[in-house]
């Protein structure tokens, strides 16, 4: 690891103040250590921002949620307001790392995680990520991890956050607080694809911090669930995974939102799969027929063929779980 | 391919990659490496900490196992490497320095964590609870799952056991132990190459049982 | 004399050094002044070295040295036959040249004051190669001359057997990943050598150091009172324990060096890839004829490693033609070593899938098949076996599993999205037995303490050496302390291949005899003593007192008779040296397992597990459980999580960490249960223990992959399985 200045920043004027002169920001640390650790960062300033006003979970006029970007793992996910509105999100944090991760890692650094590509974490691999232009070991190496959406020719590492796919399915919004000020992005446009520039994973500007993660409000009941498809049974990153979240009326899908994980470059949203189930009654042929779209456009490179298929099953899997807890399915 | 630096601060614990990171690649007949890592021989991405003075070391004060400590310690120390290699405290062990095992496993301000990717600087003020003042009475007292670990034969090899008791005695206080399915849940986060899950799944529920 | 410590389930006398944090592993043991050692690893797989530049390394503060084969001093690096070191080939000689021989092979080590600066410095050694392409697949690589093995017609056999079977079973490369990484620290104190590692052999670690350094044996001393699992990589001194001493000695100061999780994967060895062909023939009635295996498996260019992957071709069934070749194939990979159950475990899983699939074929029960084709003796050498009970191994684990409802066809039985199957399978592991020694010592107190240099990763040697001679000195478990783990104590074979129980256990059990004969006769011939006069065959010593057996009332304790002589201690001691034997011994295992598997997910999940074991005399029931228990876990990561996968463009093993290497977590273990058959095995060592560590082990993998089969219809043969094997 290589030597770095730290400084603890006790408010948010303090904290840009920092990340102006070149500070990098600290949360729950899970991830930057350990890349420090190995190299792949290195960071000459470290700005911890923990002891900033971020870590409340607050509801928002029309029955959306606002979750504090220091709001630690475990806490988003037992946090009663969460579990009732969102179980979804609750159950992607809890299949997510272990109990301890999740004491220390932030809902903001979750879905600011870089890729778990053993390409990337190892400096002396080609890795356009790590060193833009230097290749990538991955399109023709071991790569049954990686994404067979979004890649690029420069690129095909997944994202390795489950939450962020929760978050992308309920359409949520992220707040930044930069020196121009606040602003907020749809998390659909925050992370960002590889495409030539796969260093650049976020939309982020200079010096901006993320103050919270907003899910808007959606109509009730929702019935929502996640599930990851993995070797093992816990602590383990995602084969593939799917969000789903249904809101039926009369017996009929009003809406629809699903999106997937372990499978692209950033949280997948699956707007074709969605469009099939609106104005649908739940049944087992119209799972399977929504599910059949899961996959469209993918590019499987030589170790992940599998998923293809895998993710349309689990999509399929998903939207019956909720189906059925959303009213049954015929 | 196109590069961009973004040479900009981004938010909350990531960066763009090339900001640390060389633009061109050292093409040459042989690999070039430095300890592994390619040369950042074009690209200075900020004054190294020594070169702007900046300290790379701190003063920490924290409590352990309810017993004030105060240290100057290099940035770089995780609280694992602290309790270890400057307070004597050899109980809590490092299986992996990456959060993937759990035999690290701590209190700091009674939430479990894993003592590897806790940068020790960060714990001004924190109170850090060690397997090693779970029984501070002296040789008869043990904590009911330290107890426990004993009685259901929790552990073979016992290098990971420190870490799976701190790690119970979090699951315990968090109230994951409604079923054997939920502590062995709970529990994943603690990897046993021995292979003692059943029993230590037992131990959990004994413990949580009386305490 | 009466049996009281031995066989009741006591727990681990070090229990409480272990939930205490107290017990010291390698890494913790404080030395005064000690510094700390980084190894930087080669980045290519093979070439040589053309420049070091160790510049910014050195130049950072708290670097004390920086270490390579430009500055290393030549050692000695003398034969040590007496070791694990495989026996054709040559060890690496670590800074010996310039040569690089696999990736991760130790280019340089940075010795720095605290351990941040020396990973700082590791990581700032420049090092440039002239690299070649790297050879690292076992597929199509060219293979070394074969070890062969054949009775009979095996080929002929085949080719005229009314039922032939042709199947090739592949193995992924496992690593033994223990939870505590390897660590030395070392110290010079003149010419002499004090080494904390760990290991699973005190001696061999110092007859590698002795022989590396030139040095007396006596010179070196190698301590390790604990071992945080091994399960085989602690046999061997790697090269890292060499590098901690020869930098101990260059910065003249104590050395600590912990390999990172990632530098295990190529600092210590590994359960090898396999390629294993196998053809059988059998009548109808499922009575084989014969086998013919065709084994391939990975090893270094510079060593040839080799483990016992033919008994169970050669002992398990019943068959009068058998053929068999084992080739080595070289790659530019470090030495792989033995991982608990060595070349048993990819043998069983692959004649146990074999005999699975012959079942299925011929639609006989699986247990009821192996049961046609029991030995009656051991075919490999004609020997009479000593005990094997492996049918009531199965009877026992048929009643106990619910075998009978296991429905006969394949993809029967379905709840929700999961397919549920039943699979079974054998396992046999010879027993090994080797001269070991134990010093007891009795003393005033009337207290025992007992050594050997041997080790304990984990199965519990400190308890039951702790039961034996507790019931042979006719003392409490209280009374006896055992003490293990220091060099300077009385020689023991390495603990491994279940051997330690029998071995050391043996010679404790001597020892603590003689100890407790002498002071018998001491009393009879004593005229003082209320047992003079009487005939020592009469007397027995329990809780501490000798009494005639006949009268308990008349005797003394240990401590009168001690005090009464002027004695401060006896002192014995014992002495194991196993003989030619008559008979053919092994411990027996069958695993049963019942899995679950997401018919559209491709998920296999263990529903539960049973092992029944025939390994003569168990010590200690409590611990023993534990460790069949863990041999199913290990079992269920060999079948379904674990490969050591390598990028062969260049050699990189890309999953070398614990969050990508899987092995089970509490989540993927379910209700576990093992019975162990009762009785002793005379035959195989004075105390009747034919060893366990191994057997548990074997079969585990086999019994969940025909439970895969069972529950899906589906075979896959090849370990781990995974999802997309059976989407």
């Amino acid at each position: 690891m290589h030597p770095f200045s730290y400084t603890k920043v006790s408010d948010l004027a303090g904290a840009l103040a920092a990340g102006r002169r070149g500070g990098r920001y600290l949360a729950g640390g899970t991830m930057l250590v350990d890349l420090m650790r190995e190299s792949v960062e290195r960071p000459s300033v470290l700005v911890d921002i923990s002891a900033l006003p971020l870590g409340e979970i607050t509801a928002t006029a029309g029955g959306g949620l606002r979750i504090g970007a220091l709001v630690r793992m475990a806490e988003a996910a037992a946090h009663p307001s969460v579990r009732a509105a969102f179980p979804v999100i609750s159950q992607a944090l809890e299949s997510s790392a272990s109990a301890q991760l999740r004491n220390m890692a932030t809902i903001g650094g979750n879905i600011m995680q870089r890729t778990r590509c053993p390409y990337f974490r190892d400096v002396t691999a080609a890795c356009n990520k790590r060193e833009p232009g230097a290749g990538c070991a991955a399109l023709g190496g071991f790569n049954r991890a990686h994404a067979i959406l979004g890649a690029s020719e420069h690129c095909a590492a997944t994202h390795p956050s489950d939450v962020a796919v929760a978050f992308a399915a309920l359409e949520a919004n992220v707040h930044l607080l930069g020196p121009d000020g606040e602003r907020s992005v749809a998390l659909a446009d925050f992370l960002l694809p590889p495409g030539g520039t796969p260093q650049r994973e976020q939309a982020a500007r200079p010096g901006e911090l993320i103050t919270a993660v907003e899910i808007p409000a959606h109509p009730r009941p929702l019935r929502s669930g996640y599930l990851k498809v993995r070797d093992r049974q816990s602590y383990e990153f995602a084969l593939t995974s799917a969000a789903v979240a249904l809101h039926l009326r009369d017996g009929v899908i009003h809406q629809a939102k699903v999106a997937a994980g372990g499978v692209g470059t950033v949280p997948w949203k699956l707007p074709a799969v969605e469009r099939l189930l609106i104005g649908e009654r739940p049944s087992q042929a119209l799972w399977a027929e929504a599910a059949e779209r899961a996959a469209d456009g993918a590019r499987p490179l030589e170790h992940n063929r599998f998923k293809i298929e895998l993710l349309k099953r689990t999509v399929e899997r998903q939207l019956r779980v909720v189906g059925d807890l959303a009213g049954g399915t015929a | 391919m196109a590069s961009e630096p973004p040479g900009s601060r981004v938010p909350l614990g990531a960066e763009p990659a090339s900001l640390f990171s060389r633009r061109t690649f050292i093409a040459t007949a042989t690999a070039v490496t430095v300890g592994g890592v390619a040369v950042a021989s074009d690209v200075v991405p900020e004054p190294s900490p020594q070169a702007t003075g900046a300290p790379v070391s701190g003063r920490v004060s924290l409590v352990v196992n309810g017993e004030g400590r105060t240290a100057t310690i290099d940035n770089r120390t995780s609280l694992l490497d602290l309790l270890r290699e400057r307070f004597g405290l050899t109980g809590t062990k490092k299986g992996c320095d990456a959060g993937a095992c759990g035999a690290c496993t701590v209190l700091v301000d009674g939430r479990r964590v894993n003592a590897c990717l806790t940068l020790a600087v960060r714990l001004e003020g924190a109170e850090v609870t060690t397997i090693e003042g779970l029984a501070p009475g002296g040789d008869d007292e043990l904590h009911p799952l330290q107890q426990a670990f004993i009685e259901q034969d929790a552990f073979q090899c016992g290098y990971c056991t420190p870490g799976q008791i701190m790690s119970g005695i979090g699951c315990i206080q968090e109230g994951h132990t409604r079923s054997p399915g939920e502590i062995r849940e709970w529990m994943s986060g603690n990897i046993c190459r021995c292979g003692c899950y059943v029993n230590i799944v037992k131990a959990v529920e004994q413990a949580a049982g009386t305490t | 004399m009466s049996r009281r410590a031995v066989g009741a389930p006591l727990s681990r006398v070090d229990g409480r050094l272990k939930v205490t944090g107290q017990a010291k592993y390698a890494a913790d043991h404080p030395a005064d002044g000690v510094v700390h050692a980084v190894i930087v690893g080669s980045t290519v797989s093979r070439g040589r070295i053309t420049a070091v530049d160790t510049r910014a390394a050195s130049a950072l503060s708290g670097v004390l040295k920086v270490i390579s084969h430009r500055n290393a001093p030549r050692l000695a690096y003398h034969r040590n036959p007496s070791s694990n070191n495989p026996e054709t080939g040559e060890r690496l000689r670590v800074f010996q040249d310039d040569r690089v021989r696999f990736r991760g092979q130790p280019v340089a080590v940075v010795v720095a004051t605290t351990p941040e600066a020396a990973r700082h410095g590791a990581s700032l050694v420049v090092v440039r190669y002239d690299a070649e392409q790297p050879s690292t697949d076992l597929a199509g690589a060219p293979a070394s001359a074969p070890v062969t093995y054949a009775r009979g017609d095996a080929d002929l056999a085949v080719g005229s057997a009314a039922v032939r079977l042709e199947m090739t079973y592949r193995t992924a490369r496992n690593h033994h990943n223990a939870m505590e990484p390897h660590a030395t620290i070392a110290r010079w104190d003149g010419g002499r050598l004090t080494v904390w590692d760990k290991t699973q052999w005190v001696v061999g670690t110092q007859r590698e150091l002795a022989a590396v350094f030139g040095v007396e044996l006596s010179a070196v001393r190698v301590i390790s009172p604990f071992v945080g699992g091994a399960f085989g990589s602690g046999l061997r001194a790697w090269p890292h324990v060499t590098i901690a001493a020869l930098a101990a000695r260059m910065v003249g100061r104590p050395v600590k060096l912990v390999l990172t999780r990632g530098q295990l994967y190529s600092g210590t060895g590994y359960r090898p890839a396999y390629e294993y062909r196998l053809r059988l023939g059998s009548d109808r009635r499922g009575r084989l004829t014969a086998m013919v295996h065709d084994i391939r498996a990975e090893t270094s260019s510079y060593e040839d490693f080799r483990e016992n992957v033919l008994a169970a071709g050669q002992t398990l069934y019943s068959m009068p033609h058998v053929r068999q070749t084992y080739r080595t194939v070289p790659l530019d990979v470090n030495t792989p070593l033995y991982m608990r159950g060595p070349g048993h475990v990819t043998a069983a899983y692959v004649i146990e899938s074999a005999v699975d699939e012959l079942a299925h074929e011929l639609g006989i029960d699986p247990i009821e098949l192996r049961r046609r084709n029991e030995p009656a003796e051991d075919e490999s050498n004609g020997m009479p076996f000593s005990t094997r009970r492996l049918r009531e191994c199965y009877t026992v684990g048929a009643r106990e599993f619910g075998w009978e409802r296991r429905a006969p066809e394949p993809r029967s039985t379905r709840r929700g999205d999961w397919l549920i199957g039943m699979g079974m399978a054998a396992g046999a592991h010879g027993t090994v037995r080797n001269p070991a020694q134990a010093r007891v010592v009795l003393d005033a107190r009337g207290t025992a303490l007992v050594e050997a240099a041997t080790s304990d990763m984990g199965p519990g040697t400190y308890t039951s050496m702790t039961q034996i001679a507790a019931d042979a000195l006719g003392l409490a478990v209280r009374a006896v302390e055992f003490r293990l783990g220091d060099s300077g104590m009385p020689r023991t074979p390495a603990h491994g291949a279940s051997q330690t129980t029998a071995s050391v256990g043996s010679a404790v059990q001597d020892g603590c005899d003689k100890l407790r004969r002498q002071a018998i006769e001491l009393a009879v011939g004593d005229r003082r003593s209320p047992l003079h006069g009487v005939d020592a065959r009469h007397v027995t010593v329990s809780a501490g007192r000798l009494h005639v057996t006949a009268d308990p009332a008349r005797g003394e304790t240990y401590q009168r008779l001690l005090a009464r002589h002027g004695r401060a201690r006896l002192e014995t001691l014992g002495l194991f040296e196993p003989g030619e034997s008559r008979f053919s011994t092994a411990a027996y295992g069958a695993t049963f397992a019942e899995v679950a598997v997401d018919h559209r997910l491709g998920l296999v999940r263990v529903l539960r597990m049973l092992g029944v074991y025939d390994a003569g005399r168990i010590i200690s029931p409590k611990l023993a459980e534990s460790q069949a228990l863990g041999g199913m876990v290990g079992g269920i990561g060999a079948a379904l999580l674990e490969r050591t996968i390598t990028d062969h463009r260049d050699g990189m093993i890309v999953n070398a960490d614990l969050a990508s290497y899987l092995v089970p977590v509490n989540a993927d273990v379910p209700d576990l249960r093992a019975i162990f058959l009762e009785g002793a095995d005379p035959e195989a060592d004075p105390i009747g223990v034919k060893g366990l560590g191994e057997v548990v082990h074997i079969g585990v993998a086999p019994a969940i992959a025909n439970a895969v089969f069972h529950a899906t219809g589906r075979r896959v043969r090849e370990l781990p399985i995974t999802a997309e094997a059976l989407l």
